[in-house]
């Protein structure tokens, strides 16, 4: 049972659910968008989150939004990770983006889990980001000041940095880059499901090894300068790695019970290796 | 505390309830239609055994308020009634306490509303939503494809798996 009581609003457009955000916060009401909503109930029902009204921007048809105009692809925000896994256009349009997310959570879960709700949860893996970061995605976000699009290296920083009242609408992704050679790994302490020890989503474009990774820290991330160390093609590849590896501050490496900061690291190298050898930079 | 009138269909009927917006599903049914059939267990999203079908996909109820299920089609395992995957369980006692088996049931159920030709990768992809600790899934797995093959036997010859037609 959620302890605490809130005000739930389906929002039917992007205005009206601006309009219910302002009306909310006039109240003095502390308000969310709600898509999947799986990490808010989950979070309220262990008292670690409050909030007098949730929004849910599932009914905004620009949030359900999947299609591909001019060479970019758009993904409304409220889609679910099923959705996107099962979309018949998906395995040609972002087959790195499918292949990522079907890694998430489970079957029955991805029903519900969105692609906006993975992006903004207080979950530190947020791995539905890694395909995003390493495409360069464009995020459109609306807000109280009008909608705005947002490079996602601009917006997302360990965290998506969305001011109050802003929502994700939808990712736009160019062509160039969801259409290139890719690679993902989910390395997990055991089993198909759960939380990774290091996941790591990859793409080779005019021969240089894009990577973003989750898993490693407390948070997702794309070091530009450790692939600069990866694409270093004239060394060899063991040192490309310990080089890529040393960007890492030691103090930054999870050391928890899934996997102890060692551990993450040995099993790092190999993914690195791995990365390296199937996208044919080794 | 502020309560809501809504309705839900759930099992074929409409089911006008006084609910709070932050109340789950699986409170709902249980609670307050008397639909026990759905059982809390990590009421966390993991163990799945709080399974029930929306509008023909299955979800944990858990992790779902009641009031998002208003306008959709709610079916729990007391609305399943003689279904092949119900009676391949008992036949091949893929349970043993029984309490995770109404959400294995209506996951695959739900999978089987789908496709009756799944192959074993897609089975197992299915089955990793819900947790048995009494770990009957070899059981479980067994059920699945006696529900299917029956399903299967009773298709018309030209929609079988297979068949020159399809």
């Amino acid at each position: 049972m959620i302890p605490i009581d809130f005000q739930y609003v389906a929002a039917q457009s992007v205005a009206e659910a601006i309009r219910q955000y302002h009306q909310f916060s006039t109240s003095d009401m502390s308000t969310r968008y709600y898509s999947g909503g799986t990490e808010i109930i989950t979070l309220a029902r262990l008292h670690q989150l409050t909030m007098d009204a949730v929004i849910d921007i599932k009914p905004i048809p620009a949030a359900q939004v999947c299609s591909i105009v001019e060479e970019k692809l758009f993904l409304g925000a409220a889609l679910t990770l099923s959705q996107i896994t099962s979309h018949p256009m998906m395995s040609r349009a972002f087959p790195l983006l499918q292949v990522a997310v079907n890694e998430i959570a489970d079957r029955t879960a991805r029903n519900k889990i969105t692609l906006g709700g993975n992006l903004c949860g207080d979950i530190i893996y947020r791995e539905a980001v890694l395909p995003l970061l390493v495409c360069d995605s464009m995020v459109r976000i609306a807000g109280p000041n009008g909608a705005k699009e947002e490079s996602i290296h601009r917006i997302f920083r360990r965290t998506m940095q969305l001011k109050p009242g802003e929502f994700i609408v939808q990712i736009a992704t160019d062509k160039i880059y969801r259409c290139a050679p890719f690679f993902h790994v989910k390395r997990r302490k055991m089993g198909k499901v759960g939380y990774p020890i290091v996941s790591a989503a990859a793409i080779r474009l005019q021969d240089n090894i894009h990577i973003a990774l989750s898993g490693v820290c407390s948070f997702p991330f794309r070091s530009r300068t450790m692939e600069d160390w990866l694409n270093q093609k004239h060394l060899p590849v063991h040192q490309r790695i310990e080089e890529a590896i040393q960007i890492i501050p030691p103090e930054l490496i999870l050391n928890d019970y899934e996997a102890s900061r060692e551990y993450r690291r040995f099993v790092l190298r190999t993914v690195l290796e791995e990365t390296l050898h199937q996208l044919g930079s080794a | 505390m502020t309560k809501h009138e809504v309705t839900l269909h759930i099992n074929g009927e409409d089911r006008t309830l006084v609910i709070r917006h932050a109340d789950t599903l699986l409170d709902v049914l249980r609670l307050q239609c008397g639909l026990t059939g759905a059982k809390p267990g990590c009421e966390n999203g993991d163990c799945g055994a709080c399974t029930v079908i929306v509008n023909q996909l299955p979800y944990k109820s858990c992790i779902m308020l009641a009031i998002e299920a208003t306008g959709h089609t709610i079916m729990t395992i007391e609305g399943l009634k003689h279904s092949p995957i119900q009676r391949a369980f008992a036949k091949c006692y893929a349970f043993q306490c029984g309490y995770c088996t109404p959400g294995f049931i209506m996951n695959a159920h739900a999978m089987l509303l789908h496709d009756t030709s799944i192959d074993e990768p897609t089975i197992q992809e299915w089955l990793e939503s819900n947790i048995c600790r009494c770990t009957s899934y070899e059981e479980i797995a067994s059920a699945i494809r006696m529900a299917m093959s029956t399903m299967n036997a009773n298709l018309p010859d030209n929609s079988k798996p297979n068949s020159p037609s399809t």
